[in-house]
Order: C-alpha cells, then sequence, then structure tokens
C-alpha cells in the first residue's frame, strides 16, 4: 500500500514537471507563424505597406533585424518586438522565410516610370542587387517583386537619412533625384 | 517489480508523446472521432486554427463550424463609426476560399453542446465526433450586470455588424450639439485599446458634422486602460473640449426611455446616443460546453497548447480563455491558434509539443491619418508555466504616426487575407 501511494506521488511531480519535459523549445515554425498576422502566411505579404519575407535572404534578414534590436535602422512595431527574440531565434526565423516561395503581389505601376527606373537601376543599383533586383548577395536584400507602397516607403527613408544607408550604396544613390527613386520603386515593383 | 510499479511505467510510456500524463489516461475511445478535429468558431481565432492543422498536416480532418456564414472583423469597425469607411465590406471575409485551398469541411450551424466524454460536439446540423476540438467563441456580454440593458435602444457595437450599423446611424440622426455617452467596462474586455480609439473616432466625427456636440466618457476603470498617453496626446492636439473623460464611473442601471444611464445607482447622466459596452465574458458556448472557471467568466487553459482544464481534447484560444499576459485582441487569438494548431498536430502524430511563442500587435487610431500601436512578444514562463511578455518586447509607439497609420491599413489587409484564404 505504502509503495502504491509513493508510485502515486511520483506520477503526480512527472505530471507537474511533463509539461517542461516533453516540449521542445519553439521551433523555426512556430516563431515565424507568428509573424503572419502582418507579414501574411508564410510571408507573403498582402498589405501594400508591408514587406515580404518569403524568399528573402538569410544574411539580410539577420542583419536587418540585428539593426532593428540596436536601433541602427528605425521602425514602429519591429524595433519594439524584435526585442523578444534571442539571436538564435532570429536565425531560425530568417532560415524559415527564406525557404519560402516569394510572395506574388500585384501592384499596379506605371510604364514610364517602370522604363525609367531600369535606366537608374542599369546606372546606380545594378552592381549590388543583380538580377534585375530578384537575386540577393550578402547583406543586400531581394527587392523585386515587393509592394510598391513599401518601397516608396523604405526609398523614401534613404533619402530622408532616416534609414541609414551603407557606404557602397551611398556613393551610387547620393545623386539620385526624388524622381529616380520613385521610377526605381516602380521598376522593382513590376519585378515578378 | 511490482504491479503498480509496472503499471507507472506503462503509463509513463504512453504519455511521453503527447503533453501529461493525464491526457492518456483521460483519453476517451472514440472510433467516429479518430483524425477528426471540430473547430468552433469563425473568426480570428477559428480560421486560423483550422487552416494551421490542415497545413501542417493534411490528413487530419478538419470541420469549422460557425453560425454565420461570414465574418465580420471588429478591428478597424471603429474606422467605420467614425466615417472613415463607407460600410463593413472591407472588413467581411467569408469562408469559400478558405476551405476550397486548405481542404476543409465548412458548415454552417448553431452549436448546442459538447459532450466531451463521448468527444461530440452537438449542432443544429446534427453531431460531429472528434479527437480534439478547438473552441473560440469570442465573448458575450454580462448584461445582467445592467440593469435594463436594450442593445437595440444602446448599442454596444463590441460584436462588429449589425450593432456596428446602429451605432453609426444614430450618431448620424444626432442633431449638431448633442451629447454622446459612452461607457467602458473594467477590464479584462475584448480589445483594451479599443474604447479609446472608439472615443477618438467618435469625437472626430463629431469635430466634422456635428458642431458643438460632446461625447462624455464613463470608464469603470480608474484610468485609462492602454495606450494613455498617446491617447490623451491625441485628444488634446484634435478633439479638445469634445471629450469628457470620467473615470471610475461604473454603469449599473439604464433609463431607456428617458435616455439615461445610472453610475452605482446613483448618479444620473443623459445622452442623445448612448454607446453601452457591457462587461464581458467568455462566449456562450464556453458556458454551455462547462470550460468557465471558478471565476464564472473566463476560460482556464494549459498555456502552451490551450487545453481546457476542465476538460481533455478541448482547448479554447482567443477572447474566451485566460492567456496570462496576453490581451484579447485579434492579433493574440491569431497567434494563439497557431500555438493551438501546431501543438495539437504533434500530440496527433505522437510527437513532442513545441513550447509557445506568440506575438500581439494592436494598433488604435487617433484621427483619420495617425494611429499609435501596442506590442508584445509572448512565452511560456518556464517554472511558473504561466504565459508572460518577453522582457522588453512590450510597448508602445513613441508618437503618433502616419507611418503607423499606413502600416495598420497593411495589417487588417494582412491578417483578413490570411484568415480568409
Amino acid at each position: 500500500m505504502r509503495k502504491k501511494w509513493s508510485g502515486l506521488a511520483l506520477a503526480f511531480v512527472a505530471l507537474v514537471f511533463s509539461a517542461a519535459a516533453y516540449a521542445v523549445p519553439p521551433t523555426a515554425e512556430i516563431l515565424s507563424y507568428a509573424c503572419a498576422g502582418c507579414h501574411g502566411t508564410n510571408g507573403a505579404s498582402a498589405g501594400p505597406s508591408m514587406p515580404s519575407l518569403a524568399g528573402q535572404s538569410k544574411v539580410f534578414f539577420i542583419d536587418a533585424m540585428k539593426k532593428f534590436k540596436s536601433g541602427e535602422r528605425s521602425g514602429t512595431v519591429m524595433t519594439r518586438l524584435v526585442k523578444g527574440y534571442s539571436d538564435e531565434q532570429i536565425v531560425a526565423m530568417a532560415d524559415f522565410f527564406a525557404k519560402q516561395k516569394p510572395a506574388a503581389q500585384t501592384t499596379a505601376v506605371d510604364p514610364a516610370l517602370v522604363a525609367q527606373g531600369k535606366v537608374v537601376y542599369d546606372n546606380a543599383c545594378k552592381r549590388c542587387h543583380l538580377e534585375n533586383g530578384k537575386e540577393f548577395e550578402e547583406d543586400t536584400p531581394v527587392v523585386a517583386g515587393q509592394w510598391l507602397k513599401y518601397l516608396q516607403i523604405q526609398m523614401g527613408e534613404f533619402r530622408d537619412g532616416k534609414r541609414k544607408i551603407s557606404e557602397k550604396k551611398a556613393e551610387k544613390v547620393k545623386s539620385l533625384t526624388a524622381a529616380e527613386w520613385e521610377a526605381a520603386a516602380h521598376f522593382y515593383a513590376s519585378q515578378k | 517489480m511490482t504491479m503498480e510499479r509496472r503499471n507507472f511505467l506503462k503509463l509513463l510510456g504512453a504519455g511521453a508523446g503527447v503533453a501529461t500524463l493525464g491526457l492518456a489516461g483521460c483519453a476517451t475511445t472514440n472510433k467516429a472521432g479518430a483524425r477528426k478535429v471540430v473547430v468552433i468558431g469563425g473568426g480570428y481565432g477559428g480560421t486560423i486554427a483550422a487552416k494551421y492543422l490542415r497545413m501542417q498536416d493534411p490528413s487530419i480532418e478538419v470541420t469549422l463550424i460557425e453560425r454565420n456564414d461570414h465574418y465580420v472583423s471588429c478591428p478597424f469597425s471603429n474606422l467605420y463609426i467614425g466615417g472613415l469607411m463607407p460600410d463593413l465590406s472591407s472588413l467581411t471575409i467569408k469562408y469559400d476560399q478558405l476551405a476550397a485551398n486548405h481542404g476543409i469541411k465548412v458548415v454552417q450551424a448553431e452549436v448546442t453542446g459538447i459532450d466531451a466524454k463521448a468527444h461530440i460536439v452537438k449542432t443544429s446540423a446534427g453531431d460531429f465526433p472528434y479527437e480534439k476540438c478547438v473552441v473560440s467563441p469570442g465573448i458575450e456580454f454580462r448584461t445582467n450586470e445592467i440593469k435594463g440593458y436594450d442593445d437595440q435602444i444602446m448599442p454596444h457595437a463590441w460584436k462588429a455588424g449589425p450593432q456596428t450599423v446602429l451605432l453609426r446611424k444614430q450618431l448620424e440622426a444626432m442633431k449638431p450639439g448633442g451629447t454622446v455617452v459612452l461607457s467602458i467596462p473594467l477590464a479584462p474586455y475584448r480589445c483594451p485599446p479599443g474604447p479609446y480609439e472608439r472615443i477618438s473616432m467618435i469625437a472626430m466625427y463629431l469635430k466634422q458634422n456635428k458642431p458643438g456636440s460632446k461625447i462624455i466618457v464613463l470608464d469603470a476603470n480608474p484610468d485609462i486602460v492602454s495606450k494613455k498617453g498617446l491617447f490623451l496626446k491625441g485628444w488634446k492636439k484634435h478633439y479638445q473640449g469634445i471629450i469628457d473623460y470620467r473615470p471610475a464611473k461604473k454603469v449599473t442601471e439604464v433609463d431607456n426611455k428617458n435616455m439615461t444611464v445610472l453610475i452605482e445607482g446613483i448618479e444620473e447622466v443623459k445622452g442623445d446616443v448612448i454607446n453601452i459596452i457591457p462587461p464581458q465574458k467568455a462566449g456562450a458556448i464556453a458556458h454551455i460546453a462547462g470550460l468557465v472557471g471558478a471565476d464564472g467568466k473566463w476560460c482556464p487553459v494549459r498555456s502552451f497548447d490551450f487545453e481546457s482544464r476542465n476538460h481533455p481534447d478541448i482547448h479554447v484560444i482567443g477572447d474566451s480563455s485566460i492567456a496570462g499576459a496576453m490581451p484579447k485582441s485579434g492579433y493574440s487569438a491569431n497567434s494563439e491558434a497557431k500555438v493551438c494548431a501546431t501543438n495539437i498536430v504533434a500530440m496527433m502524430n505522437g510527437r513532442k509539443m513545441t513550447e509557445m511563442s506568440a506575438i500581439n500587435t494592436c494598433y488604435s487610431y487617433l484621427s483619420a491619418k495617425e494611429a499609435v500601436s501596442v506590442t508584445g512578444v509572448y512565452r511560456v514562463n518556464a517554472s511558473s508555466q504561466a504565459i508572460e511578455a518577453v522582457p522588453g518586447s512590450v510597448g508602445v509607439s513613441a508618437d503618433l504616426s502616419e507611418t503607423e497609420a499606413m502600416y495598420a491599413e497593411s495589417w487588417i489587409k494582412n491578417i483578413l487575407v490570411e484568415m480568409s484564404t
């Protein structure tokens, strides 16, 4: 009888601690699913001012999160939310989104501006934003196929100095006019 | 080895694949419900639970049961009340695409009960056996705490749809120089910053359309519940002299004929339009199914998979659940649904569960072009097992912001597309 009671006590202890013991730390999926409320299912954004994360460069994603965390990149909700994640968790999310199929958005673009934007791209952007912005290299993001509104907001921040421009980028883009930035945004948004 | 010990170890083994021994011990054999999950409620929580169950394991048969053939989002419905939207169509979703894209069986029916022991959901369209059940019923009102309350005369507009339209029509019909009275219940209630966004939107409407009008706010809480500094700043900037905010004023009775409300049975306040947001509790089905806790209001759940503390294999998500530090919001329900679905899939496949990680982001509009936000990342505390905010992740905007209003528009678009496709 006594043995039976000790067994029950043991069972109770196991019951109390089992939750932690049988659960693994948050996986890349469970961490990344939470982002979809703003960035769309699996990072394919349906909102014009919200970037798609699907198919984004892993290196760029990690770099962007680090900059939000340190305050180097200005933001709204991201500078706060990023503080909820460890460096390892950010890497796991970067990996998850890099593996997702890039989203196809449906922004209406101005064909004349797209043509002008192509010229801007060839002169100022091409060396880093490969393949019309479809390919990434190191910390250069995929920009092709992002929503026009999002591109306009970000380019506006570069132009106004709100978002810091890397040295190699600054050299190329410092002489661009507002009209040229706008044309480049239309060009990137037109890329599928 | 004694018999008891051997049995105990066997029991331990059986429990290893799932969460607790209790779960393995209580599971009822119900062959008809095997590999079936029934989701109740087609709002912010239910649609996402159904979708993420099927996304992660298409071998599970998922049935989504919802009373209506559509759902109107409460988030953003304040903008319609303020006159920033012509109608509620952009906030309304249907279920056909969600059903087709993910192979979810959508049934339009009224749930009449859950037989937790037999694992059967009872509805107006028949019985639905299940292995796991997800309940996401939103809120119900504790109207018994406001004597004489009639939502056709003093709308709550806290469930979007005809009530929202009624409140806007009443505002449109009000004479210039009129008085709007808005009452806020004691927290916790659905959407902590929601009432203060509504005050802002109504004040904006009055300023533009009904000169000389004002809004008297009777807040049962001792102070503004959420984003206080930002709301006060916005009200000062845009609605000086229009908003009369009165804290610690609990409405306990109404007089529909004389259009007055009574505070604690004594103080009388008269209005031309009266918007009563009544105190709240878990959705009706949670009460019928015995999922409500000792407080008689909300549903206690296990923090990492939202399984009911009252009945095994029934999970409660969204506004109805007691989710620790997470606020009762649309984003919370979305995030909780994913955690719940992921761990149900793990359990049904004999895999280890995953610790929860969830987000909340809530935007509130202060004017036609400015919004503010509150954020938080949530996890389970390893020692207490309660849901807590990750330090540093909780915070509000630095100021009123036009950029945040743009992001808010994209947020509503994304989250409604996520729910309906």
